[in-house]
């Protein structure tokens, strides 16, 4: 009796390897999603953050105020990318998402030094990230190069002046950035499962016998989808607004703009995983993979600042991580739609070529 | 116009190192129903896919209502309905929704469209048309399958295996529906494994293994069968097939209640002589006469012969 059972047992599991085997993709994902996940967490979810990406106002221009950038490239903790000759410029910097920091050294920096009854120079800080916010508070105590050894100041060498979340509250920073989250989720998943399911159940068979163009097919496929997201950003933003708190400091119609042009991007993505998986099951498998790192390298759940350069690079390819950037930066920092172009460009890039992709994919063929 | 509506040259497709249609020849005239009879794997829904342009041949070609096969298929897809051996319209669809949407995808005008609908829903009886495709019964499906793709009123309709999932009633009068299309002018190409279909063609083509190995109007097949068919009525039915299973030259034997027709190769000299003789050298108690070809017989010694053959 127990021999049989375990032959029985046996049978089961030599039946399941042998499918699993010729399923190549979820073989695949076997090996591809403990490396993939143990390599976005080791590397990019580090909170030391290094390398902010900073802007640099020196309104003194004398030797100790280029001294003291310098030594604040020294830590490590910013990365001057960008000059501004103005406080307004640097703040405008600051709203688009071109730099993180802002180093501001007034025209009065040195007599502030001398004085020492006040921080000589000022530190602006996009405070929508609380992470950002405390690793550039690593370098207000920097101290100032003097020739006769000074004794401790009484004040900090930098003015922390935290923007766009004074009372940094973590919903603030997480509910835009849940935003582009959900959408992903929900809108990858949706069309990822239409054409698939359309094969397996036999519906396509049909379709493809009729005068129903590719193009024709994939449009229609996705235009339900779009107002369904466009829903879903009504219900977030909503949300965001009258249970967390969640300012829409820029403006309503650029939040929809940016909304549309995400969600159509994600539908596409998950069209074309429609187009590469063969089963349902796949399809839901693919829009996990095409998640995950999503999430993690988006900046959405770890700053963008703080992942290695490699990672970077990556997450510059997934439109979360636009997405995120979009919405961050008109709902906390009031920023219209032209001061994030840079990041509206990369999405209907992706839109483009993922659209295109399905379409060459898809063949009104069965061969 | 060619009174033909579909003619194929070597039509071949292979998959791999599998050969699924192994060149056929094809000449389908217009006004008429075609089957394909043929066992599960014999090539009959590649050949259909194929001619709809949905597969591209491996080699040969196809012309279909004048259209070059693969290189016309768009524009052969106006002309063309197809029905799928699967259900194939939407089961969370209504019968109606179901039809409005096939109608929509064929861009009819909405009046055509409501026109053509009501005409169908009458036509096929499909009297329920707000009930959800997903629950009809296998008949209904048929009839809603063979309505949508009618909706655009094609001149050629392929039919692969229409009838699988459908009681004998409902078989009769799906046919009885595709003689009236044909009354009208339609060409219909039907494939099938049910006899009794087959029968009802105007001409058919046997397939087995990829390969047409009989064609003709049923009667002619019947008439012209190559082999010898005997009815042999026993009450003793196990000790008749053993002593028939030493006859040589013997194709197959198959019992009809108290009657086994045996298939004998042609070649073999008095065939009834030597079955009488094998019989009742096993004392079996048995009446021999030499019987007409049914289509079934007409199938197991086409679809035998080659395999017989040295």
């Amino acid at each position: 009796m127990k021999a049989e059972a375990l032959a029985r047992i046996a049978a089961i599991a030599r039946k399941e390897v042998r499918q699993l085997r010729r399923d190549r993709l979820t073989f695949g994902m076997i090996v591809a999603l403990p490396v993939m996940q143990l390599l976005l967490f080791g590397y990019a979810i580090n909170q030391d953050v290094r390398h902010l990406r900073a802007g640099v106002a020196d309104l003194a221009g004398t030797q100790r105020a280029r001294l003291l950038v310098q030594d604040a490239q020294a830590t490590q903790v910013v990365e001057v990318v960008e000059r501004a000759r103005s406080a307004p410029e640097l703040e405008a910097l600051l709203r688009s998402g071109a730099i993180s920091v802002g180093l501001l050294l007034p025209p009065d920096f040195e007599r502030r030094v001398e004085r020492g009854d006040r921080a000589p120079a000022q530190l602006l800080v996009d405070g929508s990230d609380p992470i950002v916010l405390g690793a550039a508070r690593g370098i207000t105590q920097l101290p100032v190069r003097t020739r006769a050894p000074a004794p401790r100041p009484a004040t900090d060498t930098f003015e922390v002046r935290a923007y766009y979340n004074p009372e940094r509250r973590s919903q603030v920073q997480i509910v835009p950035g849940l935003m582009g989250v959900i959408l992903t989720m929900t809108m990858v998943l949706f069309t990822a499962v239409a054409i698939v399911r359309e094969r397996e159940r036999g519906n396509l068979e049909l379709l493809i016998n009729t005068p129903v163009r590719t193009p024709e097919l994939m449009v229609g496929k996705i235009l339900p989808y779009m107002a369904i997201g466009m829903v879903q950003v009504t219900l977030i933003i909503l949300v965001g607004y009258f249970l967390f708190d969640v300012p829409i400091r820029g403006s309503l119609f650029d939040v929809y703009v940016a909304g549309f042009v995400f969600v159509t991007t994600s539908l596409t993505l998950g069209l074309f995983i429609s187009t590469v998986a063969a089963t349902q099951v796949q399809a839901f498998q693919l829009t996990f993979f095409t998640f995950l790192p999503q999430i993690l390298l988006s900046g959405f759940m770890f700053p963008f600042d703080g992942m290695p350069r490699a990672a970077q690079w990556i997450a510059e390819l997934f439109p979360l991580t636009h997405f995120v950037r979009i919405i961050r930066g008109i709902l906390l920092r009031g920023a219209a739609l032209a001061d994030v172009r840079a990041e509206i460009w990369p999405l209907l890039a992706f839109l483009c070529v993922a659209m295109t992709a399905s379409i060459a994919r898809f063949r009104k063929r069965l061969d | 116009m060619s009174d033909v509506a579909i003619e194929a040259h070597g039509l071949t497709r292979r998959f791999g190192d599998h050969v699924a249609v192994d060149r056929i020849d094809l000449a389908i005239p217009r006004a008429r129903i075609y089957g394909f009879l043929g066992p599960n794997g014999s090539g009959k829904t590649t050949t259909i896919r194929m001619l709809c342009g949905l597969l591209r041949p491996s080699a040969g070609g196809a012309r279909v209502l004048g259209c070059q096969i693969p290189r016309d298929a768009a524009a052969l897809r106006r002309k063309i309905g197809y029905m799928t051996q699967r259900f194939s319209l939407y089961e969370e669809l209504t019968v109606r929704e179901n039809l409005d949407f096939m109608g929509e995808i064929y861009t009819l005008p909405a009046a055509r469209r409501r026109e053509r609908i009501d005409a169908l829903l009458a036509d096929f009886h499909l009297d329920r048309p707000d009930q959800r495709a997903g629950t009809l019964s296998g008949g209904q499906r048929q009839r809603l399958a063979l309505a949508a793709s009618l909706i655009h009123e094609p001149e050629l309709l392929f039919l692969d295996e229409p009838t699988s999932a459908v009681d004998p009633q409902n078989r009769r009068e799906f046919w009885e529906s595709l003689f009236g299309l044909v009354d009208r002018g339609t060409t219909i190409l039907v494939s099938t494994h049910y006899m009794d279909e087959a029968e009802r063609c105007h001409a058919l083509a046997i397939l087995d293994d990829g390969k047409i190995v009989a064609e003709g109007a049923p009667r002619d097949l019947e008439a012209q069968i190559g082999a010898v068919v005997l009815e042999i009525e026993t009450d003793e039915m196990r000790g008749a097939r053993a002593a028939l299973a030493s006859v040589r030259g013997l194709w197959s034997v198959a019992q009809l209640g108290t009657r086994l027709h045996a298939l004998i190769d042609p070649a073999v000299a008095d065939a009834e002589a030597a079955v009488r003789a094998a019989l009742s050298q096993s004392g079996v108690n048995a009446r021999v006469e030499v019987a007409v070809a049914s289509l079934e017989d007409v199938f197991v010694a086409a679809t035998t012969e080659r395999g017989a053959a040295p």
